[in-house]
């Protein structure tokens, strides 16, 4: 159902490395769709190697699909008229380091037409909304890796784009440095444009994301919004610590517990749901056993996604 | 207007390349001592002179050529800087004609360096300097052109180290085209063919080569000059738009 908030459609798409000396085949992304709405967030993820650069570079017209198809703000990937639209960050980018960031950014520019004046200050806006003006004429040789993420960001945003695909923007970023990442990606969001962006750590996602799409294996495995999915990848476990819990409580408890620790006169209890946990309070005042905390497990992607990893099998994929 | 945006930036890049620098000055060196050290032959002095210079502008820029030629594709894919231009609303010939012409340029300026040493030691030398030599210079510039063309051919599909093998055989057999069909004439039928066809495809780069006109005053007519300007651009074309195609068709993983 392509509709003009589409901003990103994918079908069917997939990828066939042939790899070593035999051409052994890597089915690098398999049968994958999904679709960006116009205005949001998407959070692309999936562990190393699912096939997240994969996808991304296909869209960038890098490398040919070996079957499927995918458009860009209603034009087939490799379109001259959706690239003008669109802004992209390569994962752990390399620029050409014999230029200062204010050539490189310069140099992008006229390659989106742009010339003059208007350019140059477009350059001085960029580099300013990157914090790297203090840069602005050092080679980018001797660029950190925080800062050459940052020039990569401003080169993604020199024509102004619709769309913004930014292939893991965070890693290799220090605590500072991702916070820095994520506003400004909340402020992308906020003028109006569409950002898609892959990451291996779920909790960027959690933090900055409308919807989601899981990969695993160049499968998809879970799309939706973040608030659903994290919802199905709940497991409700509840953490209990008792101390001086009898023997006959401790047998009690078992029976409840999906998982039991014993530390010296401590005892640690997994509860698999929050029905359970009434019949337990009332084992351990029985017992006049000592409660030493209770703590409801706060749900995650991370849930969902460990759930994925360890269960290999690509799930039904939630329609929101 | 963005692939003269990109010749630029590859003209930058070269200016900012340390190799070369070397090569050039390696280049300057060699022509100055060996001009220098020719002074004992002093019969043929003056022949020897343009042959040895002309000779030796012809061998440091056809290695600038090769050895920067083969960069040129493979190492933005390497270095992945490919990834954010081809991105971007440009098209993949715009950017291979735009890493050529950008070398175009610097061996341009390379050849008038070059070229510039060995007028100095000619007038310090007192030989005496006519128009043909500038056209012997002009030919040698668009040799380099059809070298580079052969490079940056071979990089589309090829290890740098494999083109640059590649681009030094069509250097070497290019020189050589004319024995290809004398020699062709003398093997078995499989043989002949073989070179006939090498004769039709590699180019006749002994065409570029004005030294004996220069040396003995001959006269080469506007026309022909012509003819053999036409041939060369022809051939780049012909290298560039194959370069196209295949490039075309690449993943860049
Ligand atoms: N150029 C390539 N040649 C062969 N296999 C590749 C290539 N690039 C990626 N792959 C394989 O494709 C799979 C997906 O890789 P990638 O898309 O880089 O994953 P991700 O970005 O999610 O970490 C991996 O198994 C990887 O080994
Ligand atoms: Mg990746």
């Amino acid at each position: 159902m392509p509709s003009s908030d589409v901003v990103v459609q994918i079908d069917q798409l997939s990828k066939v490395f042939r790899v070593g000396f035999w051409g052994k085949r890597v089915t690098a992304v398999d049968q994958l769709s999904l679709s960006v709405r116009q205005g949001e967030v998407f959070g692309f993820l999936g562990p190393n190697g699912a096939g997240k650069t994969t996808t991304i570079k296909m869209l960038m017209g890098l490398i040919y699909p070996t079957s499927g198809r995918a458009s860009i703000l209603g034009h087939p990937i490799g379109d001259p008229a959706s690239k003008a639209k669109l802004g992209f960050l390569p994962e752990s980018p390399y620029f050409y380091d014999y230029l200062t960031s204010h050539e490189f950014l310069n140099f992008y520019g006229h390659l989106f037409g742009l010339w003059g004046a208007s350019l140059d200050t477009r350059v001085d806006e960029l580099l300013e909304l990157v914090g790297m003006t203090h840069a602005r004429d050092l080679q980018l040789r001797k660029f950190s890796k925080g800062m050459l993420q940052r020039v990569g960001i401003a080169q993604a945003l020199i024509n102004d784009p619709e769309l913004v695909v930014l292939d893991e923007p965070m890693s290799g970023l220090d605590p500072v440095g991702r916070k820095e990442v994520r506003d400004l990606i909340f402020r992308l969001k906020e003028s109006g444009k569409t950002v898609m962006f892959s990451s291996h750590i779920l909790h960027d996602a959690e933090l900055l994301c409308d919807r989601v799409a899981m990969i695993m294996k160049g499968k998809l495995v879970a799309c939706g919004q973040v608030s659903d999915l994290i919802e199905r990848g709940a497991t409700h476990e509840v953490e209990m610590v008792v101390d001086r819990l009898s023997p006959e409580g401790l047998a009690q408890l078992r029976l409840l517990a999906s998982k039991v620790v014993l530390q010296g006169e401590r005892v640690m209890v997994v509860l698999a749901s929050q029905q359970s946990v009434d019949e337990a309070l009332d084992v351990i005042r029985a017992a006049k056993a000592k409660l030493v905390s209770l703590t409801p497990h706060k749900a995650s992607l991370e849930d969902l996604f460990i759930r994925e990893v360890r269960g290999g099998q690509p799930a039904a994929e939630v329609h929101v | 207007m963005k692939v003269l945006s990109i010749a630029l930036n590859t003209f930058r890049e070269n200016l900012r390349d340390k190799l070369l620098y070397n090569l050039l000055v390696f280049a300057l060196l060699m022509i100055g001592s060996s001009l220098l050290l020719m002074r004992l032959t002093l019969g043929e002095f003056h022949r020897l002179l343009l042959d040895v210079g002309l000779g030796s502008i012809n061998i440091f820029g056809v290695l600038i050529a090769i050895f920067v030629g083969i960069g040129l594709v493979n190492k933005e894919i390497e270095k992945k800087t490919i990834y954010t231009i081809v991105s971007k609303p440009v098209a993949r010939y715009q950017f291979l004609v735009g890493k050529y012409l950008g070398l175009t340029i610097t061996l341009f300026v390379n050849t008038l360096i070059m070229a510039g040493g060995l007028l100095l030691v000619l007038v310090a030398q007192e030989v005496p300097i006519d128009g043909m030599l500038f056209k012997a210079l002009g030919l040698i510039f668009i040799e380099f052109m059809v070298i580079t063309a052969v490079a940056l051919l071979c990089s589309t599909f090829t290890s740098a180290t494999l083109s640059a093998i590649f681009t030094l055989a069509a250097y070497v057999i290019g020189h050589l085209t004319a024995d290809l069909k004398t020699f062709g004439a003398k093997m078995g039928e499989g043989g002949q063919m073989l070179l006939n066809g090498l004769y039709y495809v590699l180019p006749n780069l002994e065409r570029f080569n004005l030294k004996g006109h220069v040396i003995h005053h001959l006269e080469v007519s506007g026309s022909d000059l012509l003819l053999i300007v036409a041939y060369g651009l022809i051939y780049v074309t012909f290298l560039l738009v194959s370069a196209s195609i295949i490039f075309q068709r690449r993943d860049f993983r």
